[in-house]
């Protein structure tokens, strides 16, 4: 048996003509913008709003971050890792917010795929509360920590009850964990249950028939396809617990997390020069992890990167 | 191949979740080292029948699935030892051409040195050779089915499950494969169950056919037997294009038609007498025992289909040979031969078939 392929080969060139077509219409698109000085007038509005509420303060704020810090005399940004307690603040935020999002795409991503394959009567209902915390502010949320770990707690209750000491964790670091991931698990499940559907199911299938067992076809198929969807909706995650401000607040943990560290700085001390530092040093991290989500949602680098 | 298993199912039906009875209950066998084609319409529980086989389905109670002597009703596909071909290739996008060709093999535990050289062997036999470092979306339709088949085959299934593996090509590299499939099948030897609703793939490949009509097997047999002796308007129908002749009376073993008679003692009784477009002769108008006008001609290249009115109901479809040129309206004779004519519930065409009328 032989190879093909006059027809393959130009079913290849094919695809390159498409390429070209709309590389074509793309360039035709901005002749028209270039032709047509009404289009030009019609971004104004949107020009405006960007210059005077994004572009003006952010750049001040940046060039604020370069003025040296009144306590230490340093540049702000040198400070932000240079002065213990800023970079304790950074450095256990990065850690709070990494684990809650590794620990949330692990358990919410298997929650979410196993809603997502499996009928059950009251399935609606229990997808329902489990993302209904998406509809909480912060602050609710650490509300509903102190409620379960609290002084008066539930766990409290419980601990006094059984052995006459009171048992909590709202007001350290494992309470403002499980406060994170409260807000996380219901993101993972939402985001992990859409991309279920689109899963090919024929590709588990051949696994299967190829003798794959239900831990090599996860392993092999599953993961890999559902890994863009896993990544990006962690980096969300990720992104959210960096700028949570409600529930640290709420909690009031002794470690201050690095949006506490922004607002103490500000209203307590009046530190504009370093809550700039820290808020720009905060800004350029999330927006690297959200625009790494959006990439790989996008489907820019696909199943087979 | 000695190795080759025959596959029984007994009496397998599916209905699903929904109520909807996707498969009635039906018996089928496919002998050992034999291709069988499920040819039908969209719907007609073609994939059903094909997945119960290979264990992607169960059998509603009752229903037994069987591998030569063995019962494998409950077991899971992965336990089956089956090669599924599917039409949208379902080639792992994570791997490249030889890791997806390598991938039954290395849960089967080989050696490195057996995976590389059965992947190397399977990829000669498929002419894949040059591609082994390719990703899969490198690739094109044909070279994706291609993979696709060497994966299933480098595993040596007992049995192979193809569905409708080529209606995603354009036609003339569904042609290739085709013929392609079909001699490595032969080689091969291992029992296989192809699905496609392409009458000339299921004649082309099946040793066996079995047509299947809203969840039932209408008709099983050769592609032979399913074309000549078809058991049913309804396979008539499906499996090429069939003229339906009114009879308006019998006399002396011939049969009044509209445009003149026909002669065929066999079908006395029948309202209706059958015959496949390419077995009407054209003849001349005068002598021929029917006779009628061109309405329309469509030229094919090796022949030309005729839509001649002959007074009934609708125009007799007639393969001329391509060279003649009949004009609108022009008259025409032609005869059938008695052996051509046929009728589903009358005796049949030949002789060992008589049994079934
Ligand atoms: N999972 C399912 N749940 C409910 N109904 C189904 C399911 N799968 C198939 N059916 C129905 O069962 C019938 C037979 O389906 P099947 O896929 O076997 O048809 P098919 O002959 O392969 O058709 P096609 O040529 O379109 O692939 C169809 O009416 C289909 O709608
Ligand atoms: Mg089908």
């Amino acid at each position: 048996m032989s190879l093909t392929s006059h027809h393959e080969a130009r079913s290849l060139s094919g695809a390159a003509a498409d390429v070209t077509t709309k590389a074509a219409r793309r360039r035709s698109y901005l002749g028209t913008l270039r032709r047509q000085p009404a289009v030009l007038l019609a971004l104004v509005p949107a020009l405006t709003f960007f210059c005077a509420f994004w572009l003006l303060p952010f750049t001040r704020l940046v060039a604020m971050g370069m003025q040296p810090d009144k306590n230490s005399g340093m540049i702000a940004y040198w400070a932000v890792v240079a002065q213990p307690q800023y970079l304790y603040s950074l450095l256990w935020t990065l850690l709070v917010s990494i684990g809650v999002s590794l620990l949330a795409v692990a358990t919410a991503g298997v929650a979410g795929f196993f809603l997502a394959r499996n009928r059950f009567r009251g399935k609606a209902m229990l997808v329902a509360m489990l993302t209904f915390p998406l509809a909480f502010p912060g602050v609710v949320v650490g509300f509903l920590v102190i409620m379960l770990g609290g002084r008066q707690g539930a766990l409290a209750q419980f601990s006094m009850l059984l052995f006459g000491e009171r048992w909590m964790f709202a007001y350290s670091l494992a309470g403002l964990f499980v406060g994170y991931l409260y807000f996380s698990i219901p993101r993972v499940i939402t985001t992990v249950m859409a991309a279920c559907e689109k899963l090919d199911v024929s590709l588990e299938e051949a696994a299967r028939s190829l003798g794959a067992g239900t831990w090599r076809v996860t392993r092999d198929v599953i993961v890999p396809a559902l890994s863009p969807a896993l990544i990006s909706t962690g980096a969300i995650c990720f992104a959210t617990s960096m700028g949570a401000f409600g529930t640290a607040f709420t909690l009031g943990t002794r470690m201050s997390v690095l949006p506490l560290s922004i607002y103490s700085e500000f209203t307590n001390y009046a530190n504009f020069t370093m809550a700039a530092a820290l808020s720009v040093t905060l800004g350029v991290i999330t927006w690297i992890a959200l625009s790494f989500a959006r990439r790989l949602a996008g489907g820019s680098l696909g199943a087979s990167a | 191949m000695s190795s080759s298993i025959a596959i029984t199912l007994k009496q397998c039906g599916r209905t699903f979740a929904s109520g909807h009875t996707a498969l009635e209950p039906i018996d089928l066998r496919v002998e050992a080292g034999e291709t069988l084609v499920l040819l039908g319409p969209s719907g007609c529980g073609k994939t059903t029948t094909l997945r119960l086989i290979g264990g992607l389905e169960t059998p509603d109670p009752g229903g037994r699935v069987w591998f030569g002597e063995r019962d494998v009703t409950a077991l899971p596909i992965e336990k089956r030892d089956v090669g599924m071909v599917f039409q949208n290739y379902a080639l792992f996008p994570n791997m490249n051409v030889t890791d997806n060709i390598a991938y039954g093999l290395r849960i089967r535990r080989l050696s490195a040195g057996e995976v590389r050289r059965r992947v190397d062997e399977v990829m000669e036999m498929v002419g894949l050779h040059d591609f082994a470092r390719r990703g899969v979306d490198e690739l094109s339709g044909g070279q994706k089915q291609r993979v696709a088949l060497a994966r299933a085959i480098a595993v040596r299934p007992k049995v192979l499950l193809f569905d409708e593996p080529l209606s995603a090509l354009d036609a003339k590299l569904r042609d290739r494969l085709r013929l392609e499939i079909g001699t490595l099948l032969r080689r091969l030897g291992t029992t296989a169950v192809y699905v496609t609703h392409d009458q000339a793939e299921a004649m082309a490949l099946g040793d066996r056919v079995a047509v299947m009509e809203r969840g039932r097997i209408a008709q099983i047999g050769s592609p032979r037997e399913i074309y000549h002796q078809p058991h049913s308007a309804f396979v008539a129908d499906f499996i090429g294009s069939v003229n339906r002749i009114a009879i308006g009376g019998t006399r002396d073993g011939w049969l009044e038609v509209d445009g003149g008679r026909l002669f065929c003692p066999r079908l006395h009784g029948a309202d209706h007498a059958y015959c496949r477009p390419e077995d009407i002769e054209v003849g001349d108008p005068a002598s021929a025992p029917i006779s009628g006008r061109v309405v329309q001609s469509f030229f094919l290249g090796q022949s030309q289909r005729l839509l001649v009115d002959t007074g009934g109901d609708a125009p007799l479809q007639v393969e001329a040979p391509a060279r003649r040129q009949w004009r609108r309206g022009e008259a025409i004779g032609l005869s059938v031969a008695s052996d051509a004519l046929f009728h589903p519930h009358h005796p049949l065409t030949f002789g060992q078939a008589a049994a079934h009328g």
